[in-house]
């Protein structure tokens, strides 16, 4: 299930949702990102998130596929939320479930370095200093490469 | 042809998505950034550092390099920063 949405998620009742009924469900590994009162030694006040309408549901629909290409998952809910949020507030929550915790960990992982990489978000953050978007981290990058062995 | 720009690319160019008719030989997504950067000093701003710019093609990422016409729509923006 993906969602990009304005509104916040309640983590508990998409968790919930998605191991309804499933008992074959062994485990859930759950990340959710926040907004950070702090970027680069900067107060961050408040950070608004862009997204390309269209390309994103696309775009988070093909790394959900692979992902399910790669590990046995019996479910996979991915939330991104956009606009303006504040210091605390839930950005987006990667949840896959799975017969272990091997699978569910690892895809979890995956799917945000990819999207961290391959989804079209821009962030924005509101500092003492002014506006200014966020750049690009190589880390991120490292992180989404190491996961190309066996890439489809 | 439909062009979307996103971020720093849109607020430098100051529109956030227009349609354009450009000649025939512009036939790749770098010969349209080139034929863009044309246009104003907004758009030579935004597309001084190729470097920074990422492309899509009808809602998928693609080079520079890759072909476009006039049903594509076509997006250009710097490198994601979501999750």
């Amino acid at each position: 299930m993906i969602r990009v949405q304005q509104e916040d998620f309640d983590v508990g009742a998409e968790m919930a949702r998605l191991t309804a009924g499933r008992t074959g469900i062994g485990g859930v590994a759950c990340f959710v990102g926040l907004v950070r009162d702090v970027a680069g030694g900067d107060a961050v006040a408040a950070m608004t998130l862009e997204h390309y309408p269209g390309m994103t549901e696309k775009a988070l629909a093909r790394i959900v596929a692979e992902a399910e290409a790669r590990w046995p998952l019996d479910g996979v809910v991915v939330v991104h939320r956009y606009g303006r949020l504040l210091p605390g507030d839930r950005i987006v929550l990667v949840a896959t479930a799975s017969g272990h915790r091997e699978a569910a960990f690892e895809s979890c992982a995956f799917l945000m370095d990819w999207l961290k990489t391959k989804a079209p978000f821009w962030k924005r953050e509101e500092t003492p200093a002014g506006e200014r978007w966020v750049a690009a981290r190589a880390e991120d990058d490292a992180a989404a490469a190491r996961w190309k062995a066996g890439e489809s | 042809m439909k062009l979307l720009y996103f971020a720093w690319l849109k607020q430098r160019i100051g529109v956030a998505e227009e349609t354009v008719a450009p000649p025939a030989e512009v036939r790749t997504v770098a010969a349209l950034v080139d034929w863009l950067r044309a246009r104003g000093p907004g758009y030579a701003q935004a597309f001084a550092d190729l470097s920074t710019i990422r492309v899509a093609v009808n809602q998928e990422f693609a080079r520079l390099d890759a072909a476009i016409g006039p049903d594509d729509e076509v997006a250009l923006f710097p490198p994601v920063t979501g999750g």
